[in-house]
């Protein structure tokens, strides 16, 4: 298990990413996997740095671990931002033609999408959301190799 | 990310290397409201770009509304990662990939 803190604005986002590839390279995380992961952080990290504290700083946490069995990570990001449960927004009508498309929305929609498990709760002032991703044996995906 | 652009009569190429997120997906609508004047296809090719997030797909979205008044797009060498993003957002029906 690895933990960072840093000041939640956009341009710590490649840090973060950074952070956490360079540990799952250690843990020998497939490729792919990190991939996803570092979409997650774009949405998720992206998300605090624009709302939690606007117009003000603040700090965010972040921190990644692999996990088994099944075979997982788990990246777990926190702030003391205004309390807000990214879940709770409406999912996008992904139906729609270019034309009759708004901008946004899709960033939360695409991470619950891309991971196994994506939880939220407040706690001790803290915004706390989790999401994980297995690679290893799924129980719920079997026979797929 | 790296933006290289080729222009050829009205056509225009884009190759994009990296990755297409919150901090670079500005980079690109920028070269897009500079470049796309007169453009009656507009090219992508991902074959170096790494991956896309909901900030990248907000700009594809601005290309293709673009794009559907004054001719059309195509994306290019789109990898297994971003193709999945494409579908769970149904932005794999939007976009021509070839």
């Amino acid at each position: 298990m690895k933990e960072l803190s840093v000041d939640a604005v956009v341009a710590n986002i490649e840090p973060v990413t950074e952070f956490v590839n360079q540990y799952l390279e250690e843990q020998g995380c497939p490729m792919k996997v990190q991939m996803l992961m570092d979409i997650a952080i774009d949405e998720l990290f992206g998300n605090i740095a624009h709302y939690a504290y606007h117009p003000e700083v603040g700090p965010a946490t972040v921190r990644v671990e692999v996990t088994e069995p099944p075979l997982s990570v788990i990246l777990t990001l926190m702030d003391n931002g205004v309390p807000y449960d990214p879940l709770r927004a409406e999912d996008p009508d992904t139906t729609l033609s270019a034309d009759e498309r708004a901008f946004g929305g899709l960033g939360i929609y695409t991470v619950k999408k891309l991971m196994d498990d994506v939880s939220y709760e407040y706690r001790d002032g803290k915004n706390i959301l989790r999401i994980r991703k297995s690679y290893g044996r799924r129980p719920n995906h079997e026979a797929t190799e | 990310m790296n933006i290289n652009q080729t222009v050829n009569g009205s056509s225009l190429t884009m190759c994009l290397s990296g990755r297409l997120d919150t901090v670079t997906a500005p980079q690109l609508e920028e070269a897009l409201k500079n470049s796309l004047a007169g453009v009656s296809l507009l090219t992508f090719d991902f074959a170096d770009l790494a991956y896309i997030s909901s900030a990248g797909l907000r700009v594809l979205l601005f290309a293709q509304k673009t794009m559907n008044k004054q001719g059309s797009m195509v994306i290019r060498n789109v990898n297994e990662t971003i193709m999945e993003v494409f579908e769970i957002t149904g932005f794999r029906d939007i976009l021509t990939i070839a």
